[in-house]
């Protein structure tokens, strides 16, 4: 379980998060949704410490990380695995070298062991016939699931995703979804995941943090939003006109 | 205050750089590639440089003191003081900072803004070191074999044109390379060398460190990094031969 307390962010003086409460559940998957530049990927790398709150503190599992020092952090984050906006993998590797890269640099296992690990992870998503290859050499999609193979290598508890359904077709998404939603259960993952695809909310969203104006504007379950009376949220959660049409047939 | 800013933040990248390895043996397999990449990568280059150079040494030498008065060993020994002491361990630097340098940024730049250095530092590895710490060791390491070997190359050619095109015998250039020697000029200028070794590999490794936006950002940083290490090589340089040669 992470816990948000009271957290503030601002750049040079100038607020981007404030009073920001909340809780991740593990064996859930928690969203943080909400607009364009809201603050979802600001909020996201407090939580995960790429940048220091102004104030406020984050709990993983009670554990106190806003004021741990450079080696607690350390410890913290061998347990939180991250799929990025971009895969972010390294290219200079193939897809089972960056499997094992984290095992690697931390793991105790001998080399038959990582690769076991690895070959364990990419199999888990589909992808063990792919491991010689380079990321250039692969499609997006693909690439999306080689970071997942990543960041479930060391057993996180903590999975961050972001966007991990930018820049991928309908299917390929819910593919993606699904496999985020299989390893939460799983293995008991924290999960958090940002967004803004309602596709992907109502698929496997458990617990859903809408952010707004630069803090958390709303929070429910999945079949809270459909029927919330919350304006703002109405307005992103029925921006197109497909979704409208939808919630005027179910009266 | 910007100089302040980036002086401040380039030394806390460094200091970072060296904090303690997770894992030496992946280090130690890091520095072997780097030395590839950043040293032997680069003798093609650095010969043919320094056989021209050590050429043209030779000829404009000759050129200028065309007269009786002076001895025709002079050839030799300014073409040996030129390349020994400024030619081999400044300009061939500078030619690396062209070449390393902007390498080094737009590598480190591109990983930057492909969220790949952000991916290192949640996992927990030390980005700082493990992407440029390599890097600094490895340039250390080969950047004075660099140099010598463009020395004896510069030398080399310079004899073998002066031959050639008759303005110096093998046996005059021979006695002026070896006149008036002193072992501690080939010290200063690995000296030289070894701090700007360290330059370009720490200062490039900083603009690409701090890479903000898209492609064209990293361009940018490249072109930052190949300027900025060749304007600190030129006043280290200063600084370095009023310390040690004054
Ligand atoms: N490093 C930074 N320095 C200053 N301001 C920043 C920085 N990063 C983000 N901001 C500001 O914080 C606000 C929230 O940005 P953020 O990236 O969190 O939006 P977002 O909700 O993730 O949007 P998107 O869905 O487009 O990714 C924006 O106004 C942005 O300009
Ligand atoms: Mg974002």
């Amino acid at each position: 379980m992470i816990e948000v307390k009271d957290l503030f962010k601002s750049f040079n003086g100038q607020q981007v998060l404030h009073e920001v409460n909340a809780t991740f559940d593990p064996g859930k998957v928690n969203f943080i949704i909400g607009r364009s530049g809201s603050g979802k990927s600001v909020l996201t790398k407090c939580i995960v410490g790429l940048f220091e709150v102004s104030s406020g503190s984050i709990l993983y599992d009670g554990r106190e990380f806003t004021s741990m020092n450079r080696g607690e952090r350390k410890a913290i984050r061998q347990e939180i695995g991250m799929l990025f906006q971009g895969s972010a993998l390294f290219d200079s590797l193939t897809v089972l070298e960056n499997v094992m890269f984290p095992l690697t640099m931390f793991g105790n296992m001998s080399k038959e062991e990582m690769k076991e690990r690895a070959n364990f992870c990419l199999k888990r998503v589909q992808l063990e016939a792919a491991h010689n290859k380079f990321p250039s050499e692969i499609s997006g999609g693909m690439q999306k699931r080689v970071g997942i193979a990543r960041a479930i290598a060391m057993r996180p508890k903590y999975l961050f995703c972001d966007e991990p359904n930018s820049g991928l077709d309908p299917q390929t998404s819910i593919i993606i979804d699904n496999l985020i939603r299989e390893i939460t259960v799983e293995y008991d993952i924290t999960t958090v995941v940002v967004s803004h695809d309602m596709n992907s909310v109502i698929e496997i969203g458990d617990n859903i943090n809408f952010v707004n104006k630069g803090t958390i504007w709303w929070k429910g379950t999945r079949n809270d939003i459909l029927k919330t009376e919350n304006q703002e949220l109405n307005d992103f959660v029925y921006a197109s006109e497909f979704l409208k049409q939808i919630r005027h047939n179910l009266g | 205050m910007q100089l302040f800013y980036h002086t401040g933040r380039y030394f806390e990248l460094v200091f970072n750089a060296f904090r303690r390895p997770e894992r030496f043996s992946i280090y130690w397999k890091q520095i072997v590639h780097e030395v590839d990449k950043i040293g032997v990568q680069s003798v093609g280059i650095i010969s043919l440089l320094s056989l021209f150079m050590g050429a043209v040494i030779c000829i404009q030498t000759a050129a200028n003191i065309d007269s009786g008065w002076i001895p025709a060993y002079t050839i030799g020994f300014t073409v040996r003081q030129t390349l020994i002491l400024e030619f081999c361990p400044t300009i061939i630097p500078v030619i690396m900072a062209g070449k390393v340098g902007s390498n080094i940024a737009s590598e480190i730049g591109t990983m930057r803004i492909k969220e790949e250095i952000d991916a290192l530092d949640i996992m927990g590895v030390n980005s700082a070191g493990y992407l440029i710490l390599p890097k600094i060791v490895a340039a250390l390491f080969i950047f004075p074999f660099l140099v010598v070997i463009s020395m004896f190359l510069g030398i080399g050619a310079g004899a073998v044109v002066g031959e050639l095109a008759g303005v110096v015998g093998y046996a005059d250039y021979e006695v002026g390379i070896q006149y008036d020697f002193r072992p501690f000029q080939v010290i200063y200028a690995i000296i030289k060398t070894l701090v700007f070794a360290f330059i370009i590999t720490s200062v490039s490794a900083y603009h690409g460190y701090y890479t903000k936006g898209g492609a064209l950002e990293v361009g940018k940083s490249s072109t930052q990094a190949v300027v900025y290490s060749i304007v600190l090589i030129m006043v280290t340089n200063y600084i370095i031969t009023q310390l040690l040669l004054v």
